[in-house]
């Protein structure tokens, strides 16, 4: 088997179990590839030159998995890209680590991200920027970006990410590789870093369906560690990649094609729309009418709920602390101002002004009943469909610096990723066409509440027919 | 709703913990502002009798459990992090005002 490190999970896993392959070797070949392309990429923020495997025999045994340097590996620096957090190192593993050791899998480093996820393009990290493989002068998405660039370089064979606007799906998409957030509920949050935590969820970034749904089934199930986390039995997902959507109901909804969108974009999507249809499936045209007031929702919820969370880097526990502080009040707001970057702070300044009080009726509370209409929304859509099908983001890859200093217009680049996270519903970006300047275009999938089965029979359908999975960057 | 000026970031940035020097507050009111346009959009809906959505699992309710004894952290672990301890605490600035 040539290059290893460009193989997928269930690839390698057979060849380890038909033809004797030695894990190290997998390792050994990530490692070198690393060291050929990461100074361009710069999507790893650790490389575990020890990471070995603890246990064999699991569902990934031997593979080597990435994750987003907000997720707790014990002993292993977890920053969340911020300053604040330099030299953190956790005293537990969160429990999609412990499930992955527990399932074989080798932690081999951490990956670059927006700062505390705070972004859609990886350029908030205080270790700058990472690249996106397919054009170095662009971003790779956000806030998960490192893992998605991992990937799609064929630095990593698997990684895990975290979503609370798209910070899976968005990354993934402009990457050309597969990103899932699963249900809210579905994996156990309980050692990732919080960022809004009525949002925030952990999950899969793959080069197929197939190693998403593997993924998933090593990290998925309640955890009394996260009260939020749900007690319902988890699938064998790879039971669910049928290539078959015959009968399958698709919506399509119409505010999703909107003015704005990227032309490339526009006819990709449509365009796979056309292939479920070859394919069998049927076509339903839908009505999502809040669709356009998720982002103002998501902009009080998300931030109000991390400006709550973020209180508790404050110098006494763990990472930074500034000197020369004259009480324990200054300390605080010493160390906070030297430790968080522009994008947290702004974000905690918008969510404390909106919880503050006078104005907590006015956004947060407007913010959580408009999330009720976007939720009722989804809810009278899947009585005349199974699953939804949408652009995962309204453009490719943007140049870096491009939306740097207008973050406004850096959160409409998850417009169309954010209302799943506020309805809690699970979607999936998979790779669907590219752009005429070569770039990446996703089509996301969402479906009910833990019908993740759902996404990976279209998912996987898609794939099967289609071949734009296998393109690689040329790096 | 309403638009927020150097005066309320100045009080935010306190509630926050963060100090702005003039020109972080020159760039943050304006930014604020333009985003709290934005987000003024929401008036247009009436959303008088929607119940709010804290989360979104329906049948989620309080989490209960046994009230079991069971090992926590051992101290050397949790203070392995500190920047600063003192035998088995966290040190941190004086803050009851001394002799």
């Amino acid at each position: 088997m040539d290059n290893l490190y460009s193989q997928t999970a269930r690839a390698l896993k057979e060849a380890m179990a038909n033809d004797g392959l030695d894990p190290r070797k997998i390792l050994d070949q990530l490692f070198n590839r690393i060291a050929a392309v990461d100074s361009r990429i710069k999507a790893f923020v650790l490389v575990n030159k020890n990471a070995a495997q603890v246990k064999t025999g699991g569902a990934l045994s031997g593979i080597p998995v990435v994750v987003k340097d907000n997720i707790c590996v014990k002993g292993e620096d977890t920053t969340c890209a911020s300053k604040i957090l330099k030299g953190f190192k956790p005293p537990n593993d969160a429990t999609v680590v412990r499930k992955l050791k527990e399932a074989g899998a080798v932690l081999m480093g951490k990956a670059n991200m927006d700062e505390f996820a705070f972004g859609s393009s990886c350029e908030t990290s205080c270790y700058g920027p990472t690249h996106n493989p397919w054009d170095l002068e662009r971003i790779p998405g956000g806030s998960s970006g490192g893992s998605a660039a991992a990937v799609a370089g064929d630095e990593a064979i698997m990684a895990l990410g975290s979503d609370t606007g798209g910070s899976i799906r968005q990354p993934a998409s402009l990457c050309g590789v597969v990103g899932l957030k699963p249900t809210y509920g579905r994996v156990s949050r309980y050692g990732l870093i919080a960022f809004a935590s009525s949002l925030d969820q952990i999950g899969p970034i793959t080069k197929d369906v197939t190693d998403s749904a593997i993924l998933l089934g090593a990290i998925a199930g309640h955890d009394e560690m996260d009260s939020t986390s749900v007690d319902i039995p988890v699938p064998d997902y790879t039971k669910a990649l049928v290539n078959d959507v015959k009968g399958l109901r698709i919506g399509v909804p119409k505010e999703y094609f909107i003015k704005g969108i990227d032309r490339d974009v526009q006819e990709s999507v449509k365009r796979a729309i056309e292939i479920y249809k070859d394919l069998g499936a049927v076509v339903v045209d839908i009505s999502l009418p809040h669709t356009e007031y998720a982002v103002s929702a998501y902009y009080i919820i998300g931030p109000a709920e991390a400006s709550s969370n973020l209180a508790r880097f404050d110098g006494v526990q763990y990472g930074l602390r500034a000197e020369d502080a004259k009480d324990l009040i200054d300390m605080y707001i010493k160390t906070r101002s030297k430790g968080f970057g522009n994008e947290a702070k702004r974000r905690i300044l918008l969510g404390t002004y909106c919880l503050s009080s006078g104005y907590y009726d006015a956004y947060y509370l407007k913010a959580q009943k408009v999330r009720t209409r976007i939720k009722e929304d989804f809810e009278k859509a899947f009585k005349a469909c199974d699953c939804i099908a949408t652009p995962t983001t309204p453009t490719p890859a943007f140049k870096i610096g491009e939306k740097a200093n207008d973050p406004l217009s850096m959160y409409l680049s998850d417009i169309f990723t954010i209302p799943a996270n506020l309805a809690g519903l699970p979607g999936i970006s998979i790779p669907c066409g590219f752009s005429s300047g070569n770039l990446p275009i996703g089509l996301q999938i969402i479906a009910k509440p833990f019908a993740e089965e759902t996404i990976f029979r279209a998912a996987y359908t898609f794939e099967q027919n289609t071949d734009f999975h296998k393109k690689r960057p040329a790096l | 709703m309403s638009t927020i000026d150097k005066n309320a970031v100045r009080h935010v940035a306190l509630l926050s913990r963060l100090s702005l020097d003039d020109k972080e507050l020159d760039l943050y009111s304006g930014q604020l502002a333009s985003i709290l346009a934005y987000i003024s959009k929401l008036n247009e809906l009436d959303t008088k009798d929607v119940q709010p959505t804290s989360h979104a699992i329906d049948s989620l309710k309080n989490v209960f459990r046994r009230d079991i004894k069971k090992a926590s952290l051992p101290v050397a672990d949790v203070l392995a992090n500190a920047p600063s301890k003192e035998s088995d605490f966290f040190k941190v600035p004086q803050v009851i005002e001394g002799k």
